[in-house]
Formats: C-alpha cells, sequence, structure tokens
C-alpha cells in the first residue's frame, strides 16, 4: 500500500507538471494577447506604447523564462499580479474559491441525494409507472442544457413570486446563503443526478440478478436488507467513479450556471479572465482545478477499497 | 422626410418617459438610500481617461467633477446647456487664443487634500503626454492636439492656451470623458482606486462582481448627493439582468442595453416602469480597408455605398427605431446633423434603392464582376450581436452586386487589435460619440493620424476643412461646413454609416432625478441629483 501511494504521489506530481506547461503554451499560442486585449477597451492601439506594456509585464522575455517565472512564484507562494485588475492574483482568486466550492458542493448533494435513491427505487420495480416516470425524468435531465434550465427557473421564480435568487450582494446569513445556492445547485445538479440515477439503476439491476442475491432470498432476508445491504453496496464502485468525474466535470457545468445565476464564483471568472488573456489568473485558477480533480481521483481510488474489502493495492 | 414617423415615435418616447421622470422633480427629493444599477461587464479600469467606453464612465463618473459640465437635468447636450462644476466661470481672451477659468475654493479631493490649479495643470499635461507620470492608454490624446499648453495663476486659476481659436474646446471639457485628476495620486493608483472631488466616493471594485461607491459628505456641492450610495453589481448575461429588473432587485437598467423588444418585455412585465428610449449617439457603420486591393478602388467602395438599404437594417434590427444619417448625431436629438433633404442626396442615401444598387452593379460590371464572376470576401466584426446581426444583413445586401461575402467573427477582445494590424478588409463596426460636436467626431474619427481612424481615410484638403470649421464661432457658419464636411466623407465612402443606433434605459418608479441624454451616452452620470422615494 505504502508504495503504491508513493507511486501514485509522483504520477499526480507528473500530470500537474503536464497540465502547468500544456496550459502555459496553450495560453501563449491563442491569437491576441493581454495588451491587444487592454487597448481593446480603449478603441486603439498604439505600438510604441503596446511595446512598453509588454516589457512593464514581462511578456517580453522567452518562453522558458517566463514559465520559470511562474512556477518558481508558484513554488514561493506567490501567484503574481492580475494584469487586468493590477491586484495580486491570489486576492482576485481566493475569495471566489469558497463560494464556487459551496455552489459544486450543493450542487454534487443534490445529485447524490436524488439520484441515487431514485436509481434504486427505478431498479428493484423495474417496469413499472414509477420507473417509467423517472427514466423520463432522468433523460430530460441528460438533455436540458443547465444555463437554459437555469433561465427557465429564474423566468418561473419573477413570474410566480416577484423575486429570484440571483447573486446582487454577498448573502447576510447562512440561510440567505442557502436560498441562494439551492436553484443554481439544483440548475447544475439536475443533469448530475440524471446520470448518477441512470447508473445506478443499471448497476443495481445488473446486480440484483447475481447468484448470491438469490441466496440471500432464498435464506430470508428481507427485501430492503437485500436491495439496500446487499445489493447497493457492490452497484455502488461504478456510481462512485461516476460522481468522482462529475466532481471534475462540474466545473463545465458551473461556468454558465454561475453566468445567469450572477455568482461571482472560479468558473465565471475563469472564463473572463481566459477572454482577457489574463494569464497569472488563468494559470493559477486552471493549476488549482487540476489539483482539485487530482486529489478528487485520488480519493475515488481509495473509497473502491472502502466499498469492495477485495480490492488491495500493492506497488 | 428620411426616417420622420421613427424620429417622431422616438420623440413620443422620449417624452413620455422624461415626463414622467421631471413631474416628480417638483416633489420635495429625499435624502438616503442605495442606488443599485446594474452594471454590463466588469470595466477595464476604474480610470475614465484610459477607457473609451461607457462602461467606465457610468460607475466612475460621480467619483469625479470637471471644470464643466453638460447640465444633468439637460437631455440635448450643447454649448447652451454646459454650466461650471470646478470652475465657478470662464473667459475666452479677445484673440480667442486663452480660455480662463476661475476655480473653485475650498474643494477637498476624497483623500482630504485641497484642489487646486495644480490639478488641472497634472489632468491636461498627462493627457497631452508632458508629464512624468505616464498613462498606459491615452485614447483622448487628439482631442487636445490645438492646446499649445495650459499654465496657472495662484492656486484658483488655470488658462488653456489654443494655436488656434477653437470654441468647442469647452464642449471636450464638459464630457463625462474629461474629469480632473489629482496631482498626488499615480495614473496606476487611478486605475485601480481613483480618487475624485465628486458627489461619490470609490469604495471598492471586484472583478465580475460589484462596483461601490458611498457618498461624500464633504461634497462641495451644498446638500448633494441625496443618496447614500450606488451599487453596480455587474451582470453579464442581459436576461438575467432584465429579469432582475422586472423582479425589482435593481432600480435601473444599464444605459443603452434596452433593446426595442427588451422595452416590450419590460412594459408588460414591469408596467410602472418608466423608460426612455432614443438616439444614444452610437452609429452602425462599415469600415473597408483602402490599402487591401481589390478595394483600393474607390469605384468599389462606392458601390458598395451605394447597395446598402438602411431602412431594412433599421427594420430588421430595431423595429424601425433607429435613424438615418451622416457622421453626425441626426435632428432633432444632433445638434450638428444635417437637413433630412440634404441627406437623402448623398451617395447611397437616395431612398431609391433599387435604384442605387443599379448603379452600384454597373460600377462592378465596369470592374468586370458580373453573374458569373463575383467578388469573393471576408466581412470581419466583433462576436457581439449589435456587431454580428448588421454584418449578416450586410452580407447578404451586398449579394446585390455580385459581392459574395462570408462572415468572419472576431473574438471581441481581439477586434481593435485586428483592424489596427489592418487584418481585414471589410468590417462591421460601431462608433460612440461621446459629445456630440464636429471636433470630436471629425478629428477622432477621420483626421490623418488619428489612431482610431479604423480605415485610415486621409484627406488633406478636408482636414483643413476641421481646422476651419473648429475655429469657426459664428454657429450657423460652421454647422455650414460642418454638413459639406460630413457630405464629403459620405460621399468618400470614409467610414459609410449605415444607422444611428436608438436604445433605451429604464428605471424603477421611485427613483427621481435622472436624466438621460438623447445625444450622447457617456456625459449623463453624475448622479448628485438622483434620490429615492423610500
Amino acid at each position: 500500500m505504502g508504495a503504491y501511494l508513493v507511486r501514485r504521489f509522483g504520477l499526480m506530481l507528473l500530470t500537474l507538471f503536464g497540465i502547468s506547461v500544456i496550459i502555459f503554451v496553450l495560453l501563449r499560442v491563442v491569437p491576441g494577447n493581454i495588451v491587444d486585449i487592454l487597448f481593446d477597451s480603449a478603441g486603439m492601439v498604439n505600438p510604441a506604447e503596446k511595446v512598453k506594456i509588454e516589457k512593464e509585464l514581462g511578456l517580453d522575455l522567452p518562453i522558458p523564462q517566463q514559465y520559470a517565472a511562474w512556477i518558481g512564484g508558484l513554488v514561493h507562494g506567490d501567484l503574481g499580479y492580475s494584469y487586468v485588475s493590477e491586484k495580486p492574483a491570489i486576492a482576485e482568486i481566493a475569495p471566489r474559491i469558497p463560494v464556487t466550492a459551496k455552489l459544486a458542493a450543493m450542487a454534487l448533494a443534490f445529485s447524490v441525494l436524488i439520484g441515487v435513491p431514485f436509481g434504486v427505487i427505478s431498479a428493484v420495480r423495474q417496469n413499472s409507472a414509477a420507473d417509467y416516470v423517472l427514466r423520463v425524468l432522468s433523460l430530460s435531465g441528460l438533455s436540458l442544457p443547465s444555463f437554459w434550465l437555469g433561465l427557465l427557473m429564474l423566468m418561473g421564480f419573477v413570474a410566480w413570486f416577484g423575486d429570484m435568487p440571483i447573486y446582487t450582494e454577498p448573502p447576510a446569513t447562512l440561510w440567505d446563503e442557502l436560498l441562494l445556492y439551492a436553484a443554481p445547485a439544483a440548475a447544475v445538479g439536475f443533469r448530475s443526478s440524471a446520470l448518477v440515477m441512470r447508473l445506478t439503476r443499471s448497476s443495481m439491476l445488473e446486480v440484483l440478478r447475481q447468484d448470491y442475491i438469490r441466496t440471500a432470498r432464498s435464506k430470508g432476508a428481507s427485501a430492503s436488507s437485500v436491495n439496500y445491504h446487499h445489493a447497493l453496496r457492490n452497484a455502488m464502485l461504478p456510481v462512485v467513479t461516476v460522481i468522482g468525474l462529475e466532481a471534475a466535470f462540474l466545473i463545465g457545468g458551473l461556468i454558465v450556471t454561475e453566468t445567469v445565476f450572477n455568482i461571482p464564483g472560479v468558473a465565471r471568472f475563469l472564463v473572463e479572465a481566459i477572454r482577457t488573456r489574463d494569464y497569472p489568473i488563468v494559470q493559477n485558477l486552471v493549476m488549482f482545478i487540476a489539483v482539485v480533480v487530482v486529489v478528487v481521483n485520488f480519493i475515488v481510488d481509495m473509497l473502491y477499497a472502502v466499498l469492495d474489502p477485495r480490492i488491495r493495492y500493492s506497488g | 422626410m428620411l426616417g420622420t414617423p421613427t424620429r417622431l415615435l422616438a420623440a413620443a418616447t422620449m417624452v413620455a418617459g422624461l415626463l414622467a421622470a421631471t413631474t416628480l422633480h417638483a416633489q420635495e427629493p429625499k435624502r438616503g438610500g442605495i442606488l443599485k444599477i446594474y452594471q454590463r461587464d466588469s470595466p477595464a479600469s476604474a480610470s475614465i481617461h484610459e477607457e473609451a467606453t461607457y462602461s467606465t464612465n457610468v460607475p466612475f463618473m460621480a467619483v469625479f467633477n470637471n471644470l464643466v459640465i453638460y447640465k444633468q437635468d439637460v437631455p440635448q447636450n450643447s454649448l447652451d446647456s454646459i454650466v461650471p462644476e470646478l470652475a465657478t466661470s470662464w473667459a475666452w481672451s479677445p484673440d480667442n487664443l486663452r480660455l480662463t477659468f476661475k476655480l473653485r475654493e475650498g474643494v477637498k479631493w476624497h483623500d482630504g487634500k485641497p484642489f487646486t490649479s495644480k490639478d488641472v495643470k497634472c489632468t491636461f499635461d498627462l493627457l497631452m503626454d508632458k508629464a512624468t507620470d505616464k498613462f498606459r492608454k491615452n485614447p483622448r490624446q487628439t482631442w487636445y492636439q490645438n492646446v499649445a499648453d495650459v499654465t496657472t495663476n495662484g492656486d484658483f486659476e488655470a488658462t488653456f492656451r489654443v494655436n488656434r481659436p477653437q470654441p468647442s474646446l469647452l464642449a471636450l471639457l464638459a464630457s463625462g470623458y474629461t474629469p480632473i485628476y489629482p496631482c498626488h495620486v499615480s495614473a496606476r493608483d487611478m486605475r485601480v482606486h481613483p480618487i475624485g472631488t465628486g458627489p461619490f466616493k470609490f469604495v471598492e471594485f471586484k472583478q465580475n462582481e460589484s462596483i461601490k461607491l458611498v457618498r461624500n459628505p464633504n461634497y462641495w456641492k451644498p446638500g448633494r448627493p441625496y443618496l447614500d450610495g450606488l451599487e453596480f453589481p455587474i451582470i453579464t448575461n442581459r436576461s438575467t439582468a432584465m429579469l432582475a429588473f422586472i423582479a425589482g432587485k435593481i432600480d435601473m437598467t444599464f444605459p443603452t442595453e434596452v433593446t426595442a423588444p427588451i422595452l416590450k418585455d419590460i412594459r408588460a412585465q414591469a408596467p410602472k416602469a418608466i423608460c426612455s428610449f432614443g438616439p444614444t449617439n452610437v452609429s452602425t457603420n462599415l469600415i473597408v480597408n483602402r490599402e487591401m486591393p481589390p478595394f483600393d478602388n474607390a469605384d468599389i467602395r462606392r458601390a458598395m455605398a451605394l447597395t446598402l438599404d438602411r431602412q431594412a437594417f433599421i427594420d430588421i434590427l430595431s423595429e424601425g427605431k433607429s435613424d438615418i444619417g451622416g457622421s453626425m448625431l441626426p435632428q432633432p436629438a444632433g445638434v450638428w446633423g444635417m437637413p433630412p433633404d440634404m441627406i437623402k442626396t448623398m451617395v447611397g442615401y437616395d431612398p431609391d434603392v433599387q435604384k442605387n444598387r443599379a448603379e452600384a452593379r454597373a460600377i462592378m460590371e465596369r470592374l468586370g464582376y458580373g453573374p458569373n464572376k463575383r467578388l469573393k470576401m471576408k466581412v470581419s466584426t466583433r462576436n457581439i450581436p449589435s456587431y454580428r446581426d448588421p454584418a449578416v444583413i450586410l452580407i447578404d445586401q451586398l449579394k446585390e452586386i455580385y459581392i459574395d461575402a462570408e462572415l468572419d467573427v472576431v473574438e471581441t477582445s481581439t477586434w481593435f487589435a485586428k483592424v489596427a494590424r489592418k487584418d481585414y478588409s471589410v468590417g462591421l463596426n460601431l462608433t460612440g460619440n461621446a459629445v456630440d460636436d464636429p471636433d470630436q467626431t471629425f478629428y477622432e474619427n477621420y483626421a490623418c493620424k488619428s489612431e482610431r481612424n479604423y480605415t485610415q481615410y486621409c484627406n488633406p484638403e478636408l482636414e483643413k476643412l476641421f481646422d476651419k470649421q473648429s475655429a469657426e464661432t459664428n454657429l450657423e457658419a460652421r454647422k455650414k461646413l460642418v454638413w459639406e464636411i460630413d457630405r464629403k466623407l459620405q460621399d468618400d465612402v470614409a467610414r459609410p454609416i449605415i444607422l444611428h443606433i436608438q436604445a433605451g434605459v429604464c428605471w424603477q418608479p421611485d427613483v427621481h432625478g435622472f436624466t438621460p441624454m438623447v445625444n450622447s451616452s457617456y456625459n449623463g452620470y453624475r448622479f448628485e441629483d438622483l434620490w429615492l422615494d423610500r
């Protein structure tokens, strides 16, 4: 196990190094640079001033030197300055992380709390009316883009309640915060819950047909004991994998949902930073997201062993 | 008459909105409250002098004062509506070569330091690139090319010395684009934490989140401002922003963001909201790269101008609610627009579009093009609906004269860089004029050396006329010169103006004291007279 962990940790570092190189190079390959974009809001480009700003921002240095400066700073906790706001990158990024983290956690909780129980119900009552309804619901969840669903929800809120849950100022209490994030979390989590529901259903159906389930039933175990104690635990392995992957993919859904619900999180901020080629923000945020994804994947791998004692890791 | 029903409708809408707003002026204003206006995007910086978009003016103009300003409750900006602000009076020398301002005493910057004439000199030295400190961007340097220097006489007098008479200098100084900056704060700090003398103090600017200003308790104007503060939540999704307005979560929409279809929605869903819909002094125009073959041929450019069916653009894009004109905003909202009968006589402006197109086709055939030999090209534009939509219509209209164009959608933030590199053949552009004055329009957009002259149209003879009209002190004589220049610009296909956009702004019925301006989208955001009836 120890050797496995060391090897896994080494692979994680290698992955992060690869990502850092790719994002650094890609940002500099795409057309348009920060100086052009800075001038865009002035409606003109002055070549002399452009050269001056490029030098000021260190963009005139060779790319390997720029990369080394970034990684060197990162190691020392210096993320540099946002080219656009001229504030430290950490001051721009840090306040936005909890916002997105809470939203992502709520969306993930929504998808698990809705997806798993409904998936089980759908499986144990296969081909019943409830199963058909849940399957239609899960199909619609996979088909509806979250931004469109979000807009529909907002229009519904305004039409029926005369109010809408969008961010115009920081929520004052925990309750306000929950109310604010509930709708966007549902909009994003609906798609994930559909996926989890479908996967739980098919996985459960497969497990329910196994010999040991028949044996448990023949020994007189109750239906709930068979379904939830014997079957669900074994059916959860692929579901946990998908939940882990969904946690990483949520960021994609959050980009549009944060825009529609006007939530000042990292996802929307990242898109804006890419648009303005604010390299320090994009590089550091992508690295942060990469670390989260790598760590979540690691946790998912560890969970396998907890869920199925037969799984053992070795070097 | 060209666009008469449109104008009448616009005027009626405008008057209705303004009447609703102004009748309530009779009420005694109340103190207090925070006004929330949605901000359409995150401005690049807080420094008005370094930006060329009212995304910066709207939230930050209230932080500052100018020497003079357009009276904030008069909808049409003109030399007659200019009032003193940090100046108490002004006077031209008998030879019209020196403009002297007496300055207000006892005014303090938001950090407590006193305002003096040195601040006026510092501001204009920065703008004229004569200061040690430098702006990162200086988009309006051309505005002051006729100013030789700014001198001070004691702490409360400043004089602008001009190379030749320029009565419109005052119009430029009254714009929301011309705040006075403090000497003791660097250009860099003004981008992130602006210090002004205005009615509201800067509190914070969180990118993509919000901008907050708070009442300046030491404001030099007694009793102002009425509001405790201003908040600009940044809502980039227009559908969300309009729903938020309808739900009453914000008090005012971002100016000019209400289009004709959105206005209908607001009227239906928030019938008590007060809306004003009218001209913006922003034009949709065609830019042609005059250096790239075959567009270096003046005949092709003329043919392109002749194929434009402006009324079709207006009907499709704004349900008939926009205006046809030359480079200056058309009357009645515009002060300098040509008479409608004169507009019809310019190249491509004859209402008989079929006749124009027949002439255009004849030109193209003379150049060797025809139904079997069509000219292939790209129409480049920014990836924003207000640019993209007219570009599609343009492509359709170009087909009429044997031109098959393809839409080249450019990522919005790289648009001006592409245009500056001349990496386009034909483009569809929008131009906002901050000041309804020929000096701003002509020197900024058509002068040979201007960085914002995107097509690099250069006519030294016409530039002499720019100077002549600029120096003319007789208003009627100047208007005639301006019309002559405008006609020449359109006939030369310098940057064919397709339409002058109309748009709107809405506010909740308990917001009072706001007057939308009809010939500029840049000058009416001091917000010191606004109050909330709550």
